[in-house]
């Protein structure tokens, strides 16, 4: 299945790709010269030791880099054919169309129900019906769709007033999901999505990661090289050489685990190091 | 290896001995300033007694007029006086406070926000005899022009809502900054607004923080003395407009305490508890709002 995948999306126009990528917080390199494309609905996963900048290029993908203080991004990164670095692009609209889920769940702290309205109407993506009665119908609808997508509506269908801060962890990382999900996304960006969550809850994340395949192209962080293993389609490795962060191999996950070609990524994914 | 049981064990109980101490010594610090503040309750409350019991609680507030030397006790005017002045200062420096925060915490570039912020530490640091001092040779005389005679309710509101500004906004800040930054940046993936992630998930979840910022700031405007001194004109009466002078507890008692005797003094004691009651009543108010925050998670829960 998964090589089926990857033979099937290496063949078509990447849909995000970095080129040269360099960030920098201040005078410290995070990492410099990445050059990775990622192909329209497939699972990349990076991985890689601490430290290596895997995060700081995550969140290049939907400029949330914009957000630190003194953090210089240089380089290219083509979405659809433009490159997001350049001024005039529109953060917020670019935002709307790659979703991110961080490490720790953060739900806000409202209703379940409102926590998903809120993305919702702040973009009008639910048609103005004639009566409010309707437009409250369309909202539910979409609510609903959503949490049966992320597999939280059996779960959460009679408390969605209640505080989304009561639900465990791995609901509440669902939630976040479904948040991202409900601006419909083209891109969902992943940092350590089950690093915070017991390993049942994270095996009902990672199943969801695969249902969401190929609908969504999905970027991932993990430090679980078994995880990787399980859902990605490729895989790209970080690696720190001379205190800066690179790319030193990216390739299938089946080439990465049984042909490495890399001398670190041997090491690395025999648990040699890293 | 014994001896390096033994080397551990001493070093344990050395331990043990230290958090003894340190425990001792701050429960004996502590149970001072308490004390510090049941005596000078209780002391206030013994001076005051005298004119409890011989005219009861209801004639200060029954009494039309304050004419202690011909016996006549009413506190109503000047508890009025200090209610609308720390009221109206309230008013006016609840909303600046709030906005000179949020600039700090959430607009402002940081530029900017450094020089602002000790700004309004400096501001918070100005003695009050010096903000009456300028209320007199600058606010009243322009007050004065505009309807005479400048020394008034106005004066002594806009002074005082200059003073207690500081500490509505530097508290505003410190309740701003314990939001958690994953709200910031689940709002940012979101690409909702600035405007919306304020009104719906940043000024809801720091709102018992930003209430007992508020509460506190009115406590000080009720405390404050010199400076509404200075400015108000002192002239006890129930104003009829913002022009008019008026009189606080707190000038009431350092202007006349000095040469007060019998149940005048006592009198003056009264106006005193009063103050401290009204005082206490606020900072519980605020305990209980912070605690509330606390205690529901700060969980907002908005109809449909």
């Amino acid at each position: 299945m998964t090589t089926m995948m990857s033979a099937a999306t290496t063949c078509t126009q990447p849909l995000l790709e970095a080129k040269h990528l360099q960030l920098s917080y201040g005078q410290q390199v995070a990492f410099h010269d990445v050059s990775l494309p990622i192909a329209s609905g497939e699972i990349m996963a990076i991985v890689g030791p601490s430290g290596c900048g895997k995060s700081s290029f995550l969140s290049c993908l939907n400029r949330m880099s914009d957000l630190v203080p003194h953090c210089h991004v240089q380089g290219e990164i083509h979405f659809n054919g433009t490159n997001i670095l350049s001024p005039r692009t529109d953060t917020l609209l670019l935002r709307r169309r790659i979703g991110m889920i961080f490490q720790k769940p953060n739900p806000f702290p409202l209703s379940v129900w409102e926590n998903l309205a809120l993305p919702l109407r702040e973009h009008g993506l639910v048609k103005s019906q004639t009566s409010r009665r309707a437009f409250r119908q369309a909202i539910h609808q979409a609510i609903e769709a959503v949490l049966r997508d992320v597999g939280l509506w059996e779960e959460v269908k009679n408390r969605l007033h209640s505080s989304a801060l009561a639900l465990s962890g791995g609901q509440q990382q669902r939630l976040c999901i479904a948040r991202a999900l409900i601006l419909q996304p083209e891109v969902l960006l992943l940092d350590e999505p089950c690093s915070a969550l017991d390993p049942l809850a994270s095996a009902v994340v990672e199943e969801l990661m695969l249902r969401l395949r190929p609908r969504y192209t999905q970027v991932v962080i993990t430090h679980n090289l078994a995880q990787a293993k399980r859902i990605a389609d490729r895989i790209a490795v970080f690696w720190v050489q001379q205190h800066k962060g690179q790319l030193i191999e990216v390739g299938s996950t089946q080439q990465i685990f049984n042909a490495p070609t890399h001398e670190l990524t041997a090491a690395y994914v025999s648990g040699g190091k890293g | 290896m014994q001896t390096f049981e033994m080397s551990q064990l001493s070093s344990l109980r050395r331990a043990h001995r230290r958090d003894r101490i340190l425990r001792h010594s701050l429960r004996l610090l502590g149970s001072i300033t308490g004390l510090l503040v049941l005596l000078i309750t209780l002391f206030v409350l013994q001076e005051a007694w005298p004119a409890l019991q011989n005219l009861g609680f209801i004639r200060f507030w029954t009494d039309g007029s304050w004419h202690p030397l011909e016996g006549s006790f009413g506190l109503m005017p000047m508890v009025l006086g200090s209610g609308l002045i720390a009221l109206g200062a309230t008013a006016i420096a609840t909303p600046l406070g709030l906005l000179s925060a949020l600039f700090c915490q959430c607009y402002g570039p940081p530029l900017l926000v450094v020089p602002y912020r000790r700004l309004l530490e400096l501001l918070a640091g100005i003695p009050s005899v010096v903000y009456g001092f300028w209320g007199l040779v600058v606010l009243v005389p322009q007050i004065n022009r505009l309807h005479p005679p400048g020394q008034s309710l106005l004066a002594g509101t806009l002074i005082l809502s200059l003073m207690i500004l500081p500490t509505v906004a530097l508290l505003a800040i410190a309740s701003l900054a314990q939001i958690p930054s994953s709200y910031w940046q689940g709002a940012a993936a979101l690409s909702l607004s600035r405007w919306t992630t304020l009104t719906r998930i940043i000024l809801p979840s720091a709102r018992s923080g930003l209430f007992t910022a508020v509460v506190l700031a009115t406590g000080r405007a009720l405390g404050e003395t010199m400076a509404v001194l200075m400015v108000c004109g002192n002239v006890v009466q129930v104003p009829s407009s913002v022009f008019d002078p008026v009189r606080s507890l707190t000038a009431n008692i350092a202007l006349e305490m000095a040469y007060a005797t019998g149940d005048h003094r006592a009198v003056l004691f009264v106006s005193g508890l009063v103050l401290l009651a009204i005082v206490a009543g606020l900072v519980v108010m605020a305990e209980g709002i912070s605690n509330q925050g606390m205690s529901s998670e700060s969980v907002i829960v908005h109809e449909r």
